[in-house]
This record gives structure tokens, sequence and C-alpha cells, in this order.
């Protein structure tokens, strides 16, 4: 009982934020809003029993990933834009569609069922989540461990030269 | 594995040489000459083998190809004591030429692409020899027609000769049709392209006759092109126009005889067939080799005479395998093969001393050359069939196989022929070598890397034959898988009476006509102007082609389907596929607005619309 | 009682204000940060199937999701500042030049 009121607040406040990072008119109120939802998702992961995927969630999401954006919108400077230039001229029609998608998306919810159960990854289990992760992680799947940490270091790399090279030739 | 490395050792120098060496003219050619001597050294243990045990076990490699349902091919090779003759004269004559067309190319243009060719030649007629099936065949004998093609064609810049290659290669087309027809019907008779599996499903008498018939004639139809029989025997004489070590090696000693090399391969499918197939091949070969012959005698181009001497060499082969002799018909090919490379050697060697082809324009050439007149006639001998010579016990099997067939036409054509070839050959030595002197400027002895291969080709051309003498036991005969005929042969003292007189009369009646101080080149002429003319045009055959069959495609067919093509197809199908293509584009054009979002909201409806027609019909 | 169905709903009004932003907002950083709204939704699902089937594949695809959204923010935010610099603007619908 517990855990579902916990569920409706985090799920409440999930969803008003993400709200207001897509209507929000100061990009700085939509990355602070986006903070709050991807903590709300941490909170999500730990009712799911994955405390390291909350962690992963806190650390890579509100530490890197929305600082850089904070970063970018800084860098670039683009605080003051009136809200009616924020929005495309499609707007109504996006709306309408992306509310068809979900009424979709439920439908099918509805007429889709749960199997049982196939893993061996019972509560019990996963009460040690890190290392359960962890083990699995680097045997079962260490190739696709190691192309996404090459990935990983390809998109830093090439993140680099991008911003590097504009600024060479245009001497900005 | 070295089975393999018979065919990746020439193609691997081919491209090597087109893509690396080819600036390097000199080691373009010894590449090229390493590549067939070393294809020749792999192929010595095997002869070894067969000559140990002439029944020797076929050895079989095979790898699948290609397999989709209900087709699997597998390609393979396939060695026994046939295909071992086949390659021993391909490699052994290959490597000869090769050296040979060291010396004679030197400073043409185009020497590497030269070899290069040869090499690729090389490659594809190993191919044709060393496949275990007939799509593999087919294959490469196509490859052979290209190498073909490109040699005849190496002097491109000459009309004469592209058109040369365009015919070779238009006329084999025809007849590649026909081989592939059989090949369809082998498969649609026996489901395999496997010549052991098709063996033993027609020796066991799966396969009805007519069909048997039907499919070894129209793989009969691809050696009549590929060998230059009556009707496709026109390319042959054209295909003159590549360079002289070209036509000795490919259109005399190998390429032409794999159309014979094909029916002996096939020969238990005539064994099995209705013996009308066997005797419409023997007829077919019959008539090329006398026509062939008396076209000879009225050329005065000295490659041509010799060409028009191999076609009526063919035409004993078939004859023969069409009469059941595969031993007989191999064993003419071998001989031939020595004998014809050296003649076409020799004469290369003449023209390459006088500058000229025209038999005219030599005379009294051997007190200059003495060491190609003597291997050149000791050739010629052999190409006559004078005892003891290769050609000799060669073509007495033949004439004997004709003989004891009881064809009294084909045995009377093949003597007649024999007859005839003394006439020419005798006009060839005595016109070129002898007589009165009629070159211009001062020919002088080819160099040695000319003169050694003839030596060693006329060692072959007069010794090669007693690996058939009748005494020898086991001889030539008995290496050759027959199904016909049992046993070596057996020598038959009348039928080589008969053609040693035919082939010195011959020889004698040459001599009246060619010698002399009055000018000999027109007493045939003169004697008898009609038949002379027939002879001249060579039967009219390529005024035949042109006149009626071209004239017909090319003005009457082929203006229907130009017709149809610009009205149909080009003005229909597509101008008007691409106008309306072009209408639609436009309309279409405002959708793309370069507005990423754009694009985004088409996605998510189009997938809101999917989903919906999806859960329509299927849920 | 928690049931799937209530974090996959959850994970569908997420994605769909994500899909919503993408499609309404003109300005580049909001569009990246739509796209990492669709990305925690889908995180949600999987993670809600992982535990519901009991299976650690779902988890430890959620760990190389976050990876790959990490790389994707990192090269997006690259592109985004290369192309304000030459183009001064960060208004997507002004990028159209692959119009027809």
């Amino acid at each position: 009982m517990i855990e579902q009121i916990f569920f409706y607040i985090f799920a409440i406040i999930a969803v008003v934020s993400a709200i207001a990072v897509v209507t929000s008119k100061s990009p700085i109120h939509s990355a602070i809003a986006l903070i709050i939802t991807l903590l709300q998702v941490a909170a999500i992961f730990i009712l799911l029993r994955s405390p390291f995927l909350a962690a992963v969630q806190v650390f890579v999401y509100v530490g890197a990933v929305v600082v850089l954006f904070l970063f970018a919108v800084m860098l670039l400077d683009l605080g003051g834009e009136k809200i009616k230039e924020q929005f495309h001229q499609q707007t109504v029609l996006g709306v309408i569609s992306s509310v068809g998608l979900f009424v979709v998306l439920l439908f099918m919810l509805s007429r889709g069922s749960l199997t049982a159960p196939t893993g061996g990854y019972t509560e019990a289990v996963l009460a040690k989540n890190t290392e359960v992760i962890g083990k699995v992680l680097f045997t079962k799947y260490i190739y696709p461990f190691e192309v996404v940490s090459l990935l990983l270091l390809v998109a830093l790399v090439g993140a680099v030269v991008l911003v590097l090279n504009q600024k060479g030739k245009d001497g900005v | 594995m070295d089975v393999w490395a018979l065919l990746i050792i020439p193609i691997v120098t081919s491209v090597v040489i087109v893509f690396i060496t080819r600036k390097w003219k000199n080691l373009s050619s010894y590449l090229s000459i390493a590549a067939v001597i070393a294809c020749f050294f792999i192929v010595l243990p095997y002869l070894i083998e067969a000559l140990g045990n002439p029944h020797m076990h076929g050895h079989e490699q095979a790898f699948t190809w290609l397999k989709v349902s209900g087709l699997h091919i597998k390609m393979g090779t396939f060695i026994d004591s046939l295909t071992v003759v086949m390659l021993c004269i391909v490699t052994f004559v290959g490597s000869l030429i090769h050296i040979y067309a060291r010396g004679y190319m030197e400073g043409e243009e185009g020497y590497s692409r030269f070899f290069a060719c040869l090499s690729f030649f090389i490659f594809a007629m190993l191919g044709i020899v060393l496949a275990n099936n007939l799509i593999m065949i087919f294959i490469f004998w196509e490859l052979v027609g290209l190498a073909s093609y490109l040699l005849i064609g190496y002097y491109y810049q000459k009309p004469s000769a592209a058109d040369a290659a365009k015919k070779a290669f238009l006329v084999n087309r025809i007849g590649d049709f026909g081989l592939i027809l059989g090949i369809f019907v082998i498969y649609y008779a026996t489901g395999s392209f496997n010549f052991g599996e098709i063996e033993h499903q027609v020796m066991a008498g799966h396969v009805e006759p007519w069909t048997m018939g039907l499919a070894a004639l129209l793989l009969f139809c691809g050696a009549v092109g590929k060998s230059a029989q009556f009707p496709l025997h026109v390319w042959l004489p054209d295909a003159m126009e590549g360079p002289t070590p070209v036509s000795a090696l490919i259109h005399a000693a190998t390429m032409v005889a794999a159309g014979v090399y094909l029916l002996a391969r096939i020969s238990f499918l005539f064994y099995m067939a209705p013996p009308e197939a066997g005797i419409v091949v023997a007829y077919v070969g019959g008539l090329t080799a006398l026509m062939a012959a008396l076209m000879a005698l009225a050329q005065s181009d000295i490659k041509k005479i010799i060409a028009y001497s191999t076609l009526s060499s063919l035409g004993y082969m078939v004859m023969s395998v069409g009469l059941g002799g595969t031993g007989p018909g191999m064993f003419y090919l071998m001989t031939h093969a020595f004998f014809k490379a050296l003649l076409f050697l020799g004469a290369g060697s003449v023209i390459h001393a006088c500058h000229t082809n025209s038999i005219w324009e030599m005379g009294k050439l051997y007190p200059k050359m003495k060491a190609t007149g003597v291997t050149f006639i000791l050739g010629s001998l052999a190409m006559m069939g004078v005892f003891p010579f290769a050609g000799f016990w060669s073509k007495d099997e033949i004439l004997s196989t004709a003989f004891d067939s009881g064809h009294w036409l084909l045995y009377g054509a093949g003597t007649l022929t024999a007859f005839i070839t003394g006439i020419f050959i005798t006009k060839i030595v005595l016109l070129a070598f002898f007589g009165k002197k009629r070159y211009h400027g001062n020919p002088h002895e080819s160099p040695p890397s000319m003169t050694i291969p003839l030596v060693v080709l006329s060692v072959f051309a007069v010794f090669a034959g007693l690996a058939g003498f009748p005494g020898l036991e086991p001889n030539f005969g008995s290496f050759i898988p027959s199904h016909g005929h049992h046993g070596p042969h057996h020598f038959n003292f009348l039928v080589a009476g008969i053609s040693t007189l035919v082939v010195f009369a011959g020889i004698l009646i040459g001599w009246k006509l060619y010698t002399g101080e009055a000018e000999p080149a027109h007493r045939l002429k003169a004697q008898y102007p009609c038949l002379y003319k027939v002879l001249e045009n060579k039967f009219y055959f390529d005024h035949f082609y042109d006149g009626v069959l071209v004239a017909v495609i090319y003005n009457g067919i082929g203006k229907i389907l130009n017709f149809i093509e610009v009205n149909i197809f080009i003005n229909f199908l597509i101008n008007g596929f691409a106008y309306n293509v072009r209408v639609v584009g436009r309309a279409l054009r405002g959708t793309i607005t370069g507005q990423l979002q754009h694009y985004a909201l088409f996605m998510v409806s189009g997938v809101v619309v999917l989903v919906l027609i999806f859960l329509q019909y299927f849920v | 009682m928690l049931t799937l169905t209530h974090f996959l709903i959850l994970s569908c009004i997420l994605f769909s204000i994500g899909v919503a932003g993408v499609m309404i907002r003109r300005n580049i950083i909001i569009v990246l940060m739509s796209l990492e709204l669709i990305f925690n939704a889908a995180n949600i699902s999987l993670a809600a199937f992982a535990y519901y089937l009991e299976s650690i594949t779902g988890t430890v695809f959620v760990v190389f999701n976050i990876t790959v959204a990490a790389a994707e923010v990192a090269v997006g935010l690259a592109i985004l500042v290369a192309v304000y610099r030459r183009r001064k603007t960060v208004l997507v619908d002004q990028l159209d030049e692959m119009r027809y």
C-alpha cells in the first residue's frame, strides 16, 4: 500500500515536470524540470528493486547529461526568447497525434498480457542488486559492454572534434 | 589440392600481369612462361601415374558452389587418363608456345597484355579439361571463348582483326546455345551435372534413348562451334588474324580440340543413344574434313592453309569420335597438337622473317632458315601422315575405324582428305622453302627462343605416333576410356597401304603442280577455273551467311524489333514511366520541407495509423 | 498492489509527452531534452519488465541505454554548438536547407 502511494507521488511529479519540460518558456526552466523528472524516474527504479539503476540514473543523467544541457544553454546564451517563438506552427497537430499515439499505446497495453516469469532473478536474488548486475554485465554481456564503451569513447572524441573544428575555421 | 593450383597459378599470373607487372615486359613474359611450366610440372605426377596404370582410378574433388532448393551444383575436378592426356598437351605445348611467343612477339605493342591473355587462356583451358561437371565445363568453355576473342583481336586497331574476333565470338555463341540446351536436357533427364553420376544413370539405362540422342546432339552443337565443324567452321580461318603463337596454341593445338574432348567425355552418351546420333556427328566430321581440305587448296596465305588443314584434322577427330572411336580421336588430337603447333610455329617463324603471309612472296627460304625449314618439313610429313611419322599412326587408326564401321562414304572422304592434304602441304613446303626466290628484303633465321620450341615439337611430331604403335601393349588406345571399341587398336595393312599410296600420290601431284620454272601460281586455276573459284570463295559460306542470314536478321527481324523497341519500350514504357514519375515527384515535392519536425509528425501519425490498421486485421 | 501495468502506463505517458515535445518545440535544446524523456520512458518499461519477468536482461539493457543516451547527448550538443556558431540560431525550423 505504501509502495503504491509512493508510486503515485513519483509518477505524478514525473508527469507534471515532464509537461513542464516541454512547455516552459526558458530552457533553464526546462532543464530544471528535466532534473526533477529524472529524479522521479530514479525513484521509480528503486520501486522496481533496482537501486543500481537509480544510482546510475542520478549520476549519469542528473550529474552529467543535464549539466551538459545547462552548459549548452549558458554557453549559447539562449535565455530570453518569447513564448510565441518557442512553439512550432504545427503544435496543435503535434499534440493531437501524440495523444493519438498515447491512446493507441494504452489500447495495446490493455490487449497484452504478461506471461509467466522466465528468469531466476527473484526479489531475494535482487537483494544484492549491484553485484548481480555486475556479474551479468561482465560475463554474459561482456561484448555488448565493450562495444558500448567504445561507442561512448567515439562519441566523446567526436563531440570534441565537432566543437574544435568550427572554432578553428570561424575563429569564434 | 595441387589440382586447384593448376587453375590458380595461371589466373593469378594473369591478374598480376594486368595489374602489377604490365610495365615490365620481360618480367611479364617470364612470369607467364613460369606459370605454364609450373602447371606442366604439376601435371607430370599424374602422367606418371597414368602411364603406370592405364585404367587409373579417377581423382575427383568437389565443393559445393551453389545450393538453392532443388538445385545443388558442385564444382570440382576430375582426373582420369583422358584428362591427363589433355592436361599434358595443354601444358606441354603451351609451355613451348609461351617460350616461342617471347621471341615472336618481341617489340610488339601490348607485349604484357599478350602474355596476360595467354595465361588467362591456360587457366580457362585447364578449367575445361579438369571440370567434373557440365556447368563448370560451360563456364570455362565461355572463358576460353573470351580468351580466344581477346587474342584474335590482339591487333584490335586493325579492322579485320576486330571483325575476326567478333565473328569467332558470335559464331561460337550459336554453338554454345546448343551446348547449354544440351546441359539442360541432361539435367532434366538425369538430375545431375556431374559426369560420373550422369554416366552411371545413362549406363544403367535410366534415360530414354531419344533423350540421350537429343542431349548428345545438342552438346555436339557446342563442339561444332568450338571445334569449328561444318556449318560453323567459318570463324576459324578468320581467326588467323591473331598472332601466330595464338593460332598455334588456341586455334590448332588446344581450344579447338576442346570440342573433341567434350565429345570424348560424353562418349558414353553416344554409346547408349540411338546410333543415328553418332552417325550424324561422324558425317559432319567427314564433311568438314573433306570440305576444308578442298578449300585449303585455293588459299595463298600460309596461315590460312594451315588453318584449313586444322579444320580438316578436327573433322577427322570428330568423325572418329562419332563412329565410336574415342581412342583414335584422342590419339589424333594428341599427335595433331604436336605437328600442327609445329607447323604454325614454323609458319610464324617464316612470317617473322619475310613480314608477309603470302606463300607467293616467299620461296627458296631453306638456305636462309635451315632450322625452321627442317622442322617444318618434319611437321609436314607428320601432318600428311607419312610412315613412320606421328600423323601416320593416328590417321591410320581413324581411317581403319571408318573402314571397320562400314560407312564407305566416310572412309572415302577420309582417304580423299588425306590425298588433298598431301597436295596442299607439299605446296606450302615447296613454295615457301624451295623454288624461285620471291621474297623481299633479307630474311634470316629466328632467335633461339623460337627455334628451340620448333626442334622440341618436331621431335614429338616424329615420335609421338609410336605411343599408338600397334605392337605396343598397353598403347595409347588403352588409356582412353572407351565404350564402343574394345582393347587396343589392331593394325589394318590394307587401310595403311591405301592411305600411304594416296598420300604419296598427293605429294607427287603437289610436286608436279608447284615446281618447275614456269610460274606455278595459276596452274590449278587455269585448268579448273570454275572449281578454283568456288574453292577460293570457300564454297560461298561467308557469302551465304552475310548475304542471307545477316541480311534477313539484320534488315528483317532487326527492323521489326527496332519498331517494337522504339514504340513500345522506349516511348511507352521508358518515357511513359519517366513522365509519370516526374509528375508524381513534382506533386510529392511539397512534402519535403526540410523541417525535421514535419517529418516527426508524419512518422508519429504514420505509426498511429499503422497500428490502427494492424489492430483491425490481426487482433 | 503495484502491477506491471502501472509502470507501463507511466512509461506511455512520459513517452507521449516526449514525442509531443519533439514535435512542438522549436528550440533544439528542448527537443533534445524531450528525446531524453523518451529514453527514460523506455527505460522505465524495460526495468519494469525485468522486474516482473524476474529477468536481469532488461536491467542490463537499461544500463546500456543510459550509456547510449549519454553519448547521444554529447554528440547532439556538440552539433548544436557547431550549428549555432555557423547559423546563429537554435531554432529547428530555420535549419531547413535539406528541402526541395
